[in-house]
């Protein structure tokens, strides 16, 4: 497998507070914003997708992944990762509540295979996701997460 | 050959996840299969054998004659890989 820039890339914060769902996106999603990856618009987007489909982000126990169409204001690929103080219900009964927030953006369909690649085996990895559940800084989560993306070129 | 639509509500973040772990599933079953992922908007003019979503994802792909698979968790391979056995059976493959 290819190395991987592209995950994490907009940054990491540990042990958010968010007050609810909406909350928290928005703060993930602040991280794409300041990083230049799109547009306030996109982040509005991943809201939306929530109410219009229901909670099909989180993906897993405790996780969701916030993303929108490469059309609603994505301008550079790439991935933003936060962790939440008080985990949040996003709707999602199987998997709520959700600690652990990956909001990305894809240039389009095809161009973040490997960021989703390295998602999907990082939350595969009970290990991996032990670390950056419990990482209490951001460099701690940068790190724990630095340490699943080299995982995954192995 | 059997088909295999994952959907999602934009096509490009859960059902492609989800696309790599059935891709997964069936080499793992010997089963040949083409799997696409695919947006809700697009899902209903794209038949296939089997449709596989997120349980949050249940009312918006009623409707359909394929088997529904509905999954959890997107990273636990032995529940993907057990619904879509069953599904297979349905299937009678």
């Amino acid at each position: 497998m290819t190395s991987n820039d592209t995950f994490a890339n907009f940054g990491a914060r540990a042990h958010v507070d968010a007050a609810d769902w909406r909350e928290a996106i928005d703060v993930v999603g602040a991280l794409l914003v300041e990083g230049g990856a799109c547009t306030p618009e996109y982040v509005t987007a991943m809201a939306a997708g929530v109410e219009e489909f229901g909670a099909y982000i989180v993906v897993a126990p405790g996780v969701a992944i916030p993303h929108a169409r490469p059309e609603s204001g994505a301008l550079i690929q790439g991935s933003a990762v936060i962790t939440l103080s008080t985990p949040r219900d996003f709707g999602n009964p199987a998997n709520d509540p959700v600690d652990t927030l990956i909001a990305f953006t894809a240039e389009n369909k095809e161009s973040h295979l490997e960021s989703l690649q390295t998602i999907a085996s990082l939350l595969g990895d009970d290990d991996a996701m032990a670390s950056v559940r419990s990482a209490e800084t951001n460099e701690e989560l940068m790190a724990a997460l630095q340490l699943a993306k080299n995982g995954d070129q192995s | 050959m059997i088909s295999v639509a994952t959907v999602c509500g934009m096509g490009l973040g859960t059902s492609m996840m989800l696309a790599m772990q059935v891709r997964q599933v069936l080499t793992s079953l010997n089963v040949e299969g083409k799997v696409d992922p695919i947006d809700l908007g697009s899902f209903k003019s794209s038949p296939s054998d089997i449709v596989v979503t997120t349980r949050a994802m249940e009312p918006q792909v009623q409707g359909t004659s394929a088997e529904i698979v509905l999954i959890d968790n997107l990273v636990d391979r032995e529940e993907i890989e057990g619904k879509i056995r069953i599904a297979l059976e349905a299937l009678g493959k």
